[in-house]
Formats: structure tokens, C-alpha cells, sequence
């Protein structure tokens, strides 16, 4: 095991040590007296200079969280109150949601990293009053007077280290937000502090390297353009020897009807690759003319995590490049924060959008009207049409070998409200799909822990932590239903539920949805198939057990 | 807990007050008058202010939280209410938080277990306690009304004599001022009696719900113990409602512990967390409608941004794109 992680038994040992979830005694203590500390495996790497300065942000410099200096500018504390100030007057959100909490509760056991760590400051609530004592203390309003009685408190260094790790330890999954009765939105605190903590320079370099790849290469991993075809040329190859089929897939082809983005860990992670080989099948065998930019080549959208106008600005490629290649609408991949941005900021940020016309399905002709505006379409909405509608031949047997679950993704789920296409497709490709508990799936889904950009290795003792519930969930279905394969439709999520399954549930492996819609599918001219696109034994269908299938 | 007893120090003192004020300095019309007169205005224009502080600042993006599946394709049902996409169905939405506490409703409580093992249990408890409590001082404060006009309005009469139904006290009891009491007490009970609830908790949790409780217990020892004569409390609060500067015929002390700690609650609320009963209209997550990528929603301060364009792009990588048999703008 890693220096960031201790082994799965002493973590059990930790959980278990007292029953209830909130974990150490706080009966002679305040919140804002509890004692925190950096240590290997609960903090990110800050950002390096070099990445820093690429993307023009303030106050470049060698520094860990563990340092007593974390060489800030002068007056940051100025900084970061003008910065508050200027976003209250910009978000009504902001300001609302640390006006009217009534700090009833409801919200404290629904965070997973409350549940995972037993951190009372991980209660979505005290999350929350971080900020809050220090609004309450620096803005005008008649609690001021009764300071002591309202909970204010200076903004001070230890303000500040507490605010670094404990809006890093919340994933904007929106999970609490669906049990507050005020409908408080953490995700919008949160955001809120990231974006102002990068003005002095505190900041976490998984996000920002991956930004300014963004920038630069036009996707996260930072691939150029001859690499990246060579790799999605690479699985054509692979296609090819399990499926026998060539899939074509074309490059800033001009005057293709649709665009496909999908996030870059889809093109070069392990196991995003397969899902990648899923699209691909399916694009052939129903011959859609589209095409795959170098250049907007990454759906993802790390933006979300740093500030809005780095979100606005990795965005702006996706329309940018649909109007030069001159297609008709967009088609996205399966990601989770990817369809945060684009269902529920794009269009705003970015268009409108009138060189793209409204999407239509050239197979059904199925209008999707319910993206009118935004002119993109997920690519389950997608697929699910193009099932019902009985254009796709698909032998759902050819996942006997797999005993599936499904995992929502938090920003689809909680930030789209799409549920039902990723299981009606799920149910058309595979015939041992379970449902988890009910309260871990749907709007209640639990998030990987590692969601937000902190899935990062030397964060990996609080990533086991924060993804504990899932995981326990995951186990339960194992146990009972002998589930093997959790299905997902968010790129995050094939990296990070990976390790997850390692340390919680070993034997448990990950898929995307169209991995496995890909697995099924009936191509024209394909060779006797007896292995998935992992090149894994179908069941049933080595050569005796063909007969019947 | 310096928090809890600290709060409960001020509303005792809060209620001396108004006692000694008016048994020992006869300054009925101070209590009677000019403070009940201060306190609406603070009340009103408090609430007014803080509503409109934030109705002016912009909601510059959807963030609808999405409780149940969007609106998609025709042979998907749409959950209209937890992601409403017309307004009819945001309404509902909203109206079902205000009046019936959807969200809290559910509610549920994770345990740890040996293994460790999480489980989810069914925990309705603050939903049932918060919507009995809120109903109630609802319904009390409506019946109020029966002070402020010489004919009661018939909605107020056929909600106070559903109230009184029972009749099993002379006069006959009000079940809200039981169930009042009972929503409130759990609402402190759960605050004292759960350790997440207690390191979570403030003062200023505390203090408005100990407040009201010194409001309902001054309220209804007047009506069933000392037996306070109404009339003069009529014609105060007729006064009181036709802007008479009229000094107060003599009424107990109690009424005006009653009174004062009511302003003093009046007062507090535009300035304190009592002002999410205007937030809970408002909140974005749940009035916008989830269209967001069928309708174009505006952001006033839409910040430009200059952003790396294809021919940059081009610029810097065409050798490498050409070499792959990547098509370019520029040969």
C-alpha cells in the first residue's frame, strides 16, 4: 500500500471503533476550536508554478499544505473579502444560502464524506458555516453586534488552512441539497471558495494541470492531435481483431452531420478505452456520419472546479468547433461533470447558438426537443431512441458473463435528472442488471468520493473514505446478488470507482454503459464472437455453447 | 452548554422586563403602544428589505436541482415536479416544499454498524415535529385575528372553531396551543439529544425557539390560568390596527410579557435565520425549471472571456496534424 492509504482492515478498524456515524467526542468543544491537520493522504498537491503561471493566475510558488508558510500576498485576507463581496453581488444563490439555513440537520448524515471520515466538519452544514461565521463577522448586518451569540469569527490563517481542506473534501455532488427543505446547494459555496482561494494562490495541481492542457492541447490528458488519432486508431484495431469489423472513425472532417465529444479519459484510460470501442460500434453499425475533433477533444470540463470563467472559457471550444466543421448538432459521451456544464451552463454561457440547428436522430428522426437551445444530446438519450425505435440489433446475452449494478453519476442524476434512459439501455443489453439500495441510487446516489478533481493519488486515504458509501452499497449487492460489474456513465467514475472496487470490493470491475452496449451489438459482417471488448470470455459462447445463442 | 443556557438568560430576561416595566413603572403605553408600533415597522420593513436585497442580485445560471427524471424523450415519463420544465410545475413544486416540507419529508437517518456496515433508516420525525409546529403557529397566529376585528372574517371563524373543537376546557382549549407546544419541544429535545445536532447548533438555533415558547406559555396561561379579560386587549389591538395613540385601559402584566417578547421576536426575525420563510419562495434550486438546454437562459454579467481558438490551435500543432493526416485550414 501506498504512504497514502493504510490498509482496507485498518480503516474497517477505524469505522468500526465507535458505532454511530459521527466519530470522537465533542462535548467539551466547540466546532471552530476542533484541531485539524495536514498530514500524507488527506491534502492534494498545490498547483506547480510552472502551471500557474501558463494560466496567468496569481502568486506562483513552490508550496505544500503542510508548510508553516504558505507564502501568501499581502493583504489576502483583503482580497479574499473583496472577492466574497463581489461574488454575493453577482450570485443571488450566495448570498441566500447563508442567509436562511436554519441549521436543522437534515443535510448533516446525507455527505459521504461525513459518512466516511465521522468529521463533524464535513457535515454539509458546518461546510457551510465555515463560511458563514466569517461572513456573519465581516458584513454588515445587525448580528454583528452580537457577535459572540451569532458564531463570527475573524478570517485568519486558521480559517483559511481550514477552508483549503475541507472544501476540498466536498465533491459538489449536490447530494445534501436534495434533502435540504431551502434547497441549499453546497456545490455553489464551494465553488464559490475555490474561485477565491485561487486569487492568492491556494490551489490543487489536479486540476489545474489538467486545465491548462485543456487550454493548450484541447483535452486534460494534454495528448496532441497525431497522438490522439493514432490512439482511437489504435482501438479501431482492436475492434477490428475482436469484432472483425472496421469502424471508421474521421477527424475535423468538414460537413459531417454531428459532432461526437466525449472526455479524453474515454480515449486513453483504462478502462474508458472500451467505452470508447462501444460508441465507436455503435456509430458503425448504424452508419452515423459524424466526426471527432483534436481540438475539442475533451468533454470534461475541469473549469467547473477552478472559476467560472476558466469553466466558460475550455466550454467555448465545443461551439467554437461545431461551426467550423459547419456540423448540424452536437453528440456527447458519457461523463458526469461534462453534462453539469452542458446541460445546465453552456447554452447560457456560451451561445445561443444559431449555425446549429435543432438536434434530430438522422436514424429515427426523432426530434430532441428538450435540447432545442443547447444543441447537444447525451449520448444514452441517444441510444436509448435508437433502441426503442428498433434500430439497433443487440444479444443481451452476449453479457451472461456479467452480473451488472448501476451507478448514477451525481451531475447527471442531481444536475440533469436523467435516469431512466442509462437503465432502460442497461435492460435492453444485459439480462442481470440489480438495483442497488434505494436509498444510494437516483437523486440519492452516493458520489465516487473522488469527484470534483481530487482524484489524485496522494489524496487516496480520504478518496477511500469519501468513497465508502458507495462501496457499501456495492458490497451489498455483491453479497446478495453475486453482482460483479458496476455500469457507469461518467469518465471520473471509470478511473475512480476502479481503485475503489480494488479496496473495498475486490472483483468488483467498472464499465461504461455503451462498453456494454458495444458487447452486444449484432454487426454486419462480424466473426463469431466468444470475447467482450476486454477480450474476456463471453458466457456461453465458446464453441460448443454457440448452438443456442 | 454556555449556548443553550445563554438564550434562555436573555428570553427570561426579555420577559422580566415588560413585567417590572409595567407592575412597577406604569409604562403601559410604552409596552402597549410605542414598542408594538416599532416592532411592525421593523418587521415590515425588515422583511421587506431583506426580500428585495435579494431579489435584486441575479441568478445568473439554471442550477434546478433535479430530483426525479428530466423531461426527455416522448415515451419517458417526466417527473414534472422534482424537474419541472414548465412553470405550473415549478410552482407545485415549490408550494409542496412550503406547505408540506417535500424535501424534508425524505428524510432519512444513516447508521454505522459493525463491519462497517452503512444502513439507511426511514426518520420522519423532523419532518412530522417542523410541519406540526410551523402549522400551528400558523393557525394561532390566523386566529389572532378574532382581536383585530369587531365581525371575525368567516375564513378566521371556521379555522378557530375547527381549533377549539374539542371543547374540553373552560374556555375551550385551542388543540394548536398543545400541538405548538409539542413541535417545539421536540425541536429543542432534538438539539439537546443528538451529538451531531448539538455541535452543529448555535445560539441563535436556540434563542428563537425558546422565545417562542416563552410567547406560547405567557399566551396560554393568560387564556387558561389567569383568565385575562379580553375586552381591553380588543380595543388595544383595534386601536393598535386603526393607528390610535390611545393609551391602554389596564390589562396584567402577563399580557405584556406576551406582547413584548412577540416585538421582541418581531424584531429578530428580518435580521436572523427566521427570514428562510421568505427564502424558501425563492431558492433557486428549486424554482427554476430543469430546460436548460431547451430554452436560453441569460446571465446579466455573462463575463467575455477569450478563450484559445482553432486557429491557435492550428497554428502551433499543423506540422504534427498534417504529418497525421489530420485536415488543416492552412496547408
Amino acid at each position: 500500500m501506498s504512504q497514502y492509504l493504510p490498509k482496507v482492515d485498518e480503516l474497517k478498524k477505524e469505522l468500526n471503533e465507535k458505532p454511530g456515524v459521527l466519530k470522537g467526542d465533542y462535548s467539551k468543544k466547540e466546532w471552530w476550536e476542533l484541531p485539524f491537520e495536514f498530514r500524507d493522504g488527506n491534502f492534494c498537491w498545490p498547483a506547480k508554478p510552472e502551471v500557474v503561471e501558463e494560466l496567468g493566475f496569481p502568486n506562483p510558488r513552490k508550496w505544500v499544505a503542510t508548510d508553516e508558510d504558505w507564502k501568501l500576498p499581502d493583504g489576502w485576507q483583503k482580497t479574499l473579502k473583496d472577492a466574497m463581496k463581489e461574488r454575493f453581488k453577482k450570485y443571488r444563490t450566495l448570498k441566500l444560502y447563508l442567509d436562511s439555513c436554519v441549521r436543522c440537520g437534515a443535510c448533516a448524515d446525507k455527505c459521504h464524506f461525513f459518512l466516511g471520515t465521522g468529521d463533524p466538519k464535513n457535515m454539509p452544514v458546518l461546510r457551510a458555516e465555515l463560511v458563514r461565521s466569517v461572513y456573519r463577522n465581516d458584513f454588515p448586518m445587525v448580528e454583528k453586534i452580537l457577535k459572540g451569540f451569532a458564531g463570527a469569527r475573524k478570517l485568519d490563517m486558521h480559517v483559511l488552512k481550514e477552508w483549503y481542506m475541507y472544501f476540498y473534501q466536498c465533491t459538489e455532488c449536490r447530494r445534501c441539497s436534495v434533502f435540504c427543505p431551502m434547497g441549499i446547494d453546497t456545490a455553489e459555496i464551494t465553488m464559490m471558495v475555490r474561485e477565491i482561494l485561487q486569487l492568492i494562490g491556494i490551489n490543487n495541481n489536479w486540476i489545474l494541470a489538467p486545465v491548462a492542457n485543456c487550454n493548450r492541447t484541447g483535452n486534460h490528458l494534454g495528448i496532441e492531435p497525431h497522438t490522439f488519432k493514432q490512439n482511437i486508431e489504435s482501438l479501431v484495431d482492436d475492434i477490428e481483431d475482436i469484432t472483425g469489423v472496421t469502424v471508421n472513425p474521421t477527424f475535423n472532417r468538414k460537413g459531417a452531420e454531428i459532432l461526437f465529444i466525449t472526455p479524453s479519459g474515454d480515449v486513453f484510460g483504462d478502462p474508458g478505452v472500451y467505452t470508447m470501442m462501444g460508441y465507436m460500434l455503435l456509430f458503425e453499425h448504424i452508419g452515423l456520419d459524424y466526426t471527432i475533433s483534436t481540438y475539442a477533444s475533451e468533454g470534461g470540463n475541469f473549469g467547473l472546479f477552478t472559476s467560472n470563467a476558466m469553466m466558460k472559457k475550455l466550454n467555448a471550444k465545443m461551439y467554437h468547433e461545431a461551426q467550423r466543421l459547419g456540423v448540424k448538432w452536437i453528440l456527447g459521451g458519457e461523463c458526469g461533470h461534462m453534462w453539469r456544464v452542458v446541460h445546465q451552463y453552456m447554452s447560457t454561457m456560451n451561445g445561443p447558438v444559431d449555425f446549429l440547428e435543432e438536434p434530430v436522430s438522422p436514424i429515427t428522426g426523432t426530434k430532441f426537443s428538450n435540447a432545442k437551445a443547447a444543441k447537444m444530446v447525451h449520448i444514452a438519450e441517444f441510444t436509448a431512441d435508437l433502441i426503442h425505435n428498433g434500430k439497433l440489433k443487440l444479444d443481451p446475452k452476449r453479457n451472461d458473463h456479467l452480473r451488472t449494478t448501476f451507478h448514477d453519476s451525481c451531475n447527471v442524476a442531481r444536475g440533469m435528472g436523467m435516469f431512466e434512459e442509462p437503465r432502460y439501455i442497461l435492460n435492453k443489453v444485459c439480462n442481470s442488471f440489480h438495483e442497488m439500495d434505494e436509498n444510494t441510487i437516483r437523486e440519492q446516489t452516493f458520489c465516487c468520493g473522488s469527484g470534483s478533481g481530487i482524484n489524485a493519488e496522494e489524496y487516496m486515504e480520504m478518496r477511500m473514505k469519501g468513497g465508502f458509501p458507495r462501496a457499501n452499497a456495492v458490497r451489498k449487492v455483491r453479497e446478495k446478488y453475486d453482482v460483479d460489474s458496476l455500469v457507469t456513465i461518467c469518465a471520473i467514475d471509470r478511473a475512480t470507482l476502479t481503485p475503489l472496487m480494488r479496496y473495498w470490493n475486490p472483483g468488483v470491475s467498472v464499465y461504461g454503459l455503451h462498453e456494454l452496449v458495444g458487447n452486444a451489438l449484432v454487426m454486419d459482417g462480424e466473426k463469431k464472437r466468444t470475447e467482450d471488448l476486454r477480450e474476456e470470455p463471453m458466457a456461453g459462447f465458446d464453441d460448443e455453447g454457440e448452438s443456442d445463442a | 452548554m454556555k449556548k443553550v443556557l445563554s438564550p434562555l438568560f436573555i428570553v427570561a430576561v426579555l420577559a422580566l422586563i415588560p413585567y417590572v416595566g409595567v407592575e412597577y413603572a406604569g409604562l403601559d403605553y410604552l409596552f402597549g403602544v410605542v414598542i408594538p408600533y416599532m416592532a411592525a415597522g421593523v418587521l415590515v420593513l425588515g422583511v421587506a428589505y431583506r426580500l428585495v436585497d435579494w431579489l435584486r442580485r441575479p441568478v445568473p445560471y439554471t442550477i434546478t436541482s433535479t430530483c426525479g427524471q428530466e423531461k426527455s424523450l416522448d415515451w419517458i415519463r417526466q417527473d414534472r415536479i422534482e424537474s419541472p420544465s414548465k412553470r405550473w410545475h415549478a410552482v407545485v413544486r415549490v408550494l409542496s416544499e412550503v406547505l408540506f416540507f417535500r424535501s424534508l419529508f425524505r428524510n432519512n437517518k444513516a447508521e454505522l454498524r459493525k463491519g462497517p456496515d452503512l444502513v439507511y433508516g426511514s426518520h420522519k420525525w423532523l419532518w412530522l415535529a417542523g410541519l406540526v409546529f410551523h402549522w400551528s403557529l400558523l393557525v394561532i397566529v390566523l386566529r389572532h385575528a378574532r382581536f383585530f376585528y369587531y365581525a371575525l372574517p368567516w375564513p378566521i371563524g371556521i379555522i378557530e372553531g375547527v381549533d377549539r373543537f374539542l371543547d374540553v376546557t373552560v374556555p375551550a382549549l385551542y388543540i394548536t396551543d398543545i400541538t405548538v407546544l409539542l413541535g417545539v419541544s421536540y425541536l429543542v429535545f432534538r438539539r439537546l439529544q443528538d451529538a451531531k445536532m448539538r455541535i452543529l447548533s448555535l445560539q441563535t438555533d436556540y434563542f428563537p425557539l425558546f422565545l417562542i415558547i416563552g410567547i406560547v406559555l405567557a399566551g396560554i396561561s393568560m387564556r387558561y390560568v389567569t383568565k385575562v379579560d379580553v375586552m381591553p386587549v380588543k380595543s388595544l389591538a383595534m386601536g393598535l390596527t386603526e393607528f390610535s395613540l390611545e393609551p391602554p385601559e389596564r390589562i396584567g402584566a402577563l399580557f405584556y410579557v406576551h406582547l413584548f417578547l412577540v416585538c421582541s421576536l418581531a424584531i429578530y426575525f428580518p435580521f436572523s435565520k427566521l427570514m428562510h420563510m421568505g427564502a424558501i419562495f425563492i431558492s433557486p434550486t428549486r424554482i427554476m425549471l430543469n430546460n436548460s438546454r431547451e430554452k436560453q437562459h441569460k446571465n446579466p454579467w455573462n463575463t467575455p472571456i477569450r478563450f484559445r481558438t482553432y486557429t491557435e490551435y492550428e497554428e502551433e500543432f499543423r506540422d504534427k496534424m498534417k504529418k497525421a493526416g489530420i485536415p488543416v485550414e492552412k496547408e
